[in-house]
């Protein structure tokens, strides 16, 4: 059944809890921010109302442009190797029997469950020289010395993926399963060998979903700040890191605010270009 | 021997036989309807002869070569789905010239080809439509001529005419035959609708249990069907408990005898078939086999008449211009054309 559209004001009553709650807990405080990065700074930590743009001028250094560049590399990398892993890998599921469809989502489920700081550290033993898994190679024959595999950059994304892997397979999956599978057999009888019949129905069929999966992933990768920090070097650190770095140790409020702010921006701009991309393609 | 033959075909889930040892040879140009009831397992022979499921025993052989093995992209087969499967990501004429962009034909090979499919199939001009676009026939021409893209050997159609409604459905019947002469192109098609085999076919296979039942033209189908599962399952059917007579004149059945029917040596008792529009009502005394009428139903073009006979119902056919003059509770005489009787191994 079709809804009628809103015609009186009490029509829209409905709404009103949820616009006050987004109101008060994410305009407001996003609202306050904004106020702040144009806010003056004061030595000692404190800072004055006023209007200088002294904390956007900061981001001219190189020294920004390489953290937020790296941060949007980073993220990107999550992405992509997530959506690479994930597509092929959800597609799998959505066709295997109940009970394995089951377990493995139990286990992408537990994964979720975990918090940051457990993701972090446990990755960083699993990783380590004294403890890792070069150390099960050593033993395997595969390799001489145990190594450390961490810190380095290769570390920070492997944490991510794994951290961002089971929300990328719960997007897709609901796609997946309303997938018909009668057009991958259509296309294996019209002659197209099964994998070249997934590259060419399946992918493109479902594009939208590949595309709003990756940046769901994105956007959830560019807010990581713990991972970084455990499992790479300094030049490893984001964004967040930096933000969390000027609000918390620096006391500089205004200047984490204009960064934060500018990271809204950025992802929203990316959003929006991504779906006008999305939009496009779908209408030709 | 050239077409398609089947041997010993079987195939199990979970060991419940969903097709059970099927024998079957198609000489080439021949239409075929499978034709049963749903869960006969007519979808699961059409698939593992299109190669999406491999038998569990039994081989599949084309102009005399096996292919029982070979993968479903190999074998040359047009398929369309009770689903169509129409890409959605793709424009009418990109569903058709899905299958030689696959094989690496060139951009105008494609776009040529598809306008010469689409105008067979009477939807020239359409190429450059979204699939979404479409009416339900019209998508239901794009899924054939994308399954006839590349001149199949053997072209499958799995209930294609399902979700069309009666009126479309009866037309496009008529269609796909004629197209199907035309080009000449052995042809099988999944169906539970006993009208559209009829239509359609040179050769209906009625199965049933995993097994086929019958496998002959329409009018022996219909006329002479092999047992009770295909006299009930193709039209209607009156199916009567019958024993020899004592005399051996006729058989005798609920509600008196009918004479100038045999059951043949060494029977005792059998099922009679008869039609409906062979049996004819009589004055009670003028006939052996007696019932009341229990119910007539007036359709217009025809009126069926329901007689209880000794505690089996049976019904008659008769055209409005023939109507008698009964009522429901008279006692009526039944007349069966004993070259329209039937008799079936019980």
């Amino acid at each position: 059944m079709r809804p009628e559209p809103p015609r009186r004001i009490a029509d829209y009553l409905p709404l009103a809890f949820p616009a006050i709650m987004l109101t008060v807990f994410f305009v407001m405080p996003f609202g306050i921010m904004v106020m702040v990065s144009f806010f003056r700074r004061q030595q000692g930590g404190f800072y004055t109302p006023d209007f200088v743009l002294e904390s956007y001028a900061r981001f001219l250094s190189t020294f920004f442009g390489g953290v937020l560049s790296f941060s949007l590399g980073l993220a990107a990398c999550v992405a992509l190797i997530c959506v690479i892993v994930g597509f092929p890998f959800t597609y799998e599921l959505a066709r295997a029997k109940r009970w394995v469809q089951v377990c493995w989502l139990v286990a992408l489920l537990s994964v979720l469950s975990l918090s940051e700081v457990i993701i972090g550290f446990a990755w960083s033993t699993l990783l380590s020289r004294t403890a890792g898994i070069s150390n099960l190679l050593v033993w395997l024959g595969m390799m001489d010395k145990p190594v450390a595999l961490t810190p380095n950059f290769g570390a920070v994304l492997t944490g991510m993926v794994y951290q961002a892997f089971p929300y990328t397979v719960l997007v897709l999956y609901p796609a997946m399963a309303r997938l018909d599978p009668t057009l991958m057999e259509a296309a294996r009888t019209l002659g197209s060998h099964p994998l070249k019949a997934f590259l060419t129905v399946v992918v493109p069929a479902l594009r939208n979903t590949i595309l709003a999966t990756f940046i769901m992933v994105f956007v959830f990768a560019l807010g990581s700040y713990l991972l970084p920090q455990l499992l790479g070097r300094p030049q490893h650190w984001t964004l967040s890191v930096l933000i969390t770095d000027q609000a918390v140790y620096q006391s500089n409020m205004p200047f984490a605010a204009a960064m934060a702010v500018f990271l809204v921006l950025v992802t929203l701009s990316l959003v929006g270009l991504a779906l006008l991309v999305g939009r496009k393609d779908a209408a030709t | 021997m050239s077409g398609l033959v089947l041997e010993g075909i079987s195939k199990r889930f979970n060991n419940v036989a969903a097709v059970d040892h099927v024998d079957l040879s198609v000489p080439n140009g021949t239409f075929v309807c499978m034709l049963g009831p749903s869960g006969c397992g007519k979808t699961t022979l059409l698939r593992t002869i299109a190669g999406l499921e491999e038998p569990t025993s039994g081989r599949i052989l084309i102009d005399g070569k096996e292919i029982t093995k070979l993968p479903a992209h190999q074998r040359d087969f047009g398929m369309v789905f009770q689903s169509l499967a129409l890409f959605p990501h793709l424009n009418v004429g990109e569903n058709v010239a899905y299958p030689l962009r696959i094989r690496g034909a060139g951009k105008a090979d494609q776009v040529k080809r598809a306008e010469e499919l689409l105008a067979l199939v009477d939807l020239g001009g359409f190429a450059g439509r979204p699939v979404s676009k479409l009416s339900g026939g019209q998508r239901q021409r794009v899924a054939i001529a994308r399954a006839l893209a590349l001149s199949p050997k053997l072209f499958l159609l799995d209930e294609p005419l399902s979700a069309l409604d009666a009126k479309l459905r009866e037309a496009m019947q008529v269609e796909l035959r004629k197209l199907q002469q035309r080009l000449g192109i052995t042809t099988i098609v999944v169906t539970h609708d006993q009208r559209e085999a009829m239509t359609m076919a040179d050769l209906v296979v009625v199965m049933g249990n995993g097994r086929i039942q019958q496998a002959a033209s329409p009018v022996e189908i219909y006329r002479k069907p092999v047992n009770s599962f295909v006299a009930d399952f193709i039209g209607s059917t009156n199916l009567l408990p019958v024993r020899q007579a004592g005399d051996g004149q006729g058989v005798s059945a609920p509600g008196g005898t009918i004479p100038g029917v045999a059951l043949g040596a060494g029977r005792d008792q059998a099922t009679l078939s008869v039609r409906p529009e062979d049996v004819h009502l009589v004055p009670a005394d003028q006939a052996p086999l007696t019932g009341r009428i229990s119910f007539i139903r007036d359709l217009g073009a025809s009126i069926e008449t329901f007689v209880d006979a000794g505690g089996t119902q049976i019904v008659a056919v008769t055209s409005p211009r023939e109507r008698a003059a009964f009522q429901v509770g008279d006692t009526v005489g039944l007349r069966l054309d004993p070259e329209a009787c039937r008799v079936l191994a019980s």
